[in-house]
């Protein structure tokens, strides 16, 4: 069962929620507590840009069992347009006309299910634009 | 004056032809394609759903509407393919919205009517002055059996429409319902593919009802159908709403900027939801708009549209319906496509 844990992450993976750090300005994603440059511990709740660059990615084609019917998957880091850098499937795309430098967008899709009769787990998946 | 204070469509990137279904199963692709009038239609990706089309339908009426989520108090879905069978699909769009949570969400569900049904009630609740803002979305994933006729139509998008009172594009001046019990077309609990009727679904069932809400909100309105600029009905092929417009008096010129079926299928309760947002996309203030939904089982929700000086404003504010249906697109063959909509038995 996946349950708690995915609804945890549901703030970051459906509405991109993030934290500033007040003092060094870096945004964390996920939030964190304390701040990984500057140590500091105040942070004002952002919401990250939802459209960036594909910076680099890679292709799947031997997949865990729970996403072997799904390959080709492109997972790529993409570099939203306020800088965050984040790891994410690449949708909706034939594998072979993949470019770094790509324009995408986030959007929801379904990640995984748990199961035949588990949740259905949604998150951000990125689409070429 | 209450009405859409913003909306907003999706549709999948991936479509098969309609030649392609009729050669997998030994059909004349000219005569299908011809007599249904379907090119091609869109098949939802392996990870899309009627949960993720809502989503980006409703983000795109939240671009045009430009209001803060938290003032939306209701959120309607119609589909008849909700993913869950015990599980509301509104909650995950609220979640991903920023929507509530002091806001009341269910799912709807009748047929291709069911999208119709959520704008009626989130525009009823905005009108009885219980909320500033509403939200009615209609989406689907259809299903039809290998090798039915509905393979050729059923399809996947939706559109959503926020109702309120402030900056209203497209007021709704009158509305009318009709329903009859009428068997035309039916699942049944745990089945997997729908039945239905054949050419029953026509005449008592698509034209009846359609003609019925018709006819009743031209009486209701005294507005003679040349008065609109368009018209929008259910689209289960490319055929029928061509001909129940035409017997109601509406001309081809008025139906079909909302006609995307023969490229886009059947998208059940995101049909004419779908249509009517390719209407707004392009209409003028002062354009009359005529929507006849249908829902098998069997009903139409009738409504009459007057565009405002608002929709210059937030028509580009979001991509549009043509726009979703013409650029982007992967063609899928019948075996990627089977596999698509997970036709194909595997070992667990």
């Amino acid at each position: 069962m996946i349950t708690a844990r995915y609804h945890r992450e549901v703030p970051q993976r459906f509405r991109l929620e993030a934290n500033k750090c007040v003092s060094c300005g870096h945004i964390n994603f996920p939030p964190r507590l304390v701040c990984p440059k500057c140590k500091g511990q105040k942070f004002d709740n952002v919401v990250l840009k939802d459209e960036g660059k594909l910076l680099t990615y890679t292709i799947l084609r031997v997949a865990a069992d729970r996403f072997s019917k799904e390959t080709p998957i492109a997972v790529g880091i993409v570099e939203l347009e306020d800088g965050v850098k984040i790891t994410t499937q690449i949708a909706d795309v034939d594998v072979d006309t993949l470019q770094i430098g790509q324009k995408v967008k986030l959007v929801l899709r379904k990640i995984q299910e748990d199961g035949k009769a588990g949740i259905l787990c949604y998150g951000y998946k990125a689409v070429v634009i | 004056m209450v009405g859409i204070v913003g909306y907003g469509a999706y549709l999948p990137r991936y479509r098969i032809k309609a030649e392609v279904i009729a050669k997998q199963w030994g059909s004349d692709p000219v005569a299908i394609v011809r007599g249904l009038q379907l090119n091609e239609k869109t098949v939802p990706g392996m990870d899309e759903d009627t949960i993720t089309i809502s989503v980006e339908a409703a983000k795109n009426a939240v671009r045009r509407a430009q209001i803060n989520p938290q003032e939306i108090g209701a959120v309607y879905i119609g589909s008849e393919s909700h993913p869950y069978a015990v599980k509301p699909s509104g909650t995950i769009l609220i979640d991903a919205l920023g929507i509530g949570p002091d806001v009341h969400v269910a799912s709807y569900e009748f047929a291709c009517k069911a999208g119709s049904e959520a704008m009626f009630v989130a525009y009823s609740l905005v009108k009885a002055g219980e909320m500033k803002y509403a939200m009615g979305i209609g989406a689907d994933t259809s299903q039809g059996a290998p090798g039915d006729a509905l393979e050729y139509s059923a399809s996947a998008g939706g559109a959503a429409f926020i109702m309120g009172k402030e900056k209203v594009v497209a007021e709704i001046l009158f509305t009318h319902s009709y329903t009859s019990d009428t068997p035309d077309f039916w699942r049944r609990e745990g089945e997997y593919y729908p039945r239905h009727g054949g050419r029953f679904t026509g005449e008592p069932a698509y034209f009846r009802h359609i003609i019925g809400a018709g006819i009743a909100l031209l009486e209701k309105s005294k507005i003679s159908p040349k008065d609109f600029k368009y018209a929008v009905f259910h689209m289960p092929n490319g055929k029928f709403p061509m001909e129940v417009g035409k017997r109601l008096g509406f001309t081809k010129e008025q139906i079909e900027t909302g006609w995307l079926v023969p490229y886009m299928g059947n998208t059940y309760s995101g049909s004419s939801p779908t249509g009517l947002a390719a209407i707004l996309d392009v209409a003028k203030p002062g354009d009359l708009i005529f929507m006849v939904s249908f829902g098998s089982g069997a009903g139409s929700d009738g409504f009459i549209f007057r565009v405002t000086d608002e929709i210059t404003k937030v028509q580009d504010r979001a991509v549009k319906t043509r726009e979703l249906l013409d650029n982007n697109k992967i063609y899928l063959n019948y075996g990627e496509y089977a596999k698509f909509r997970r036709k194909i038995k595997l070992n667990e």
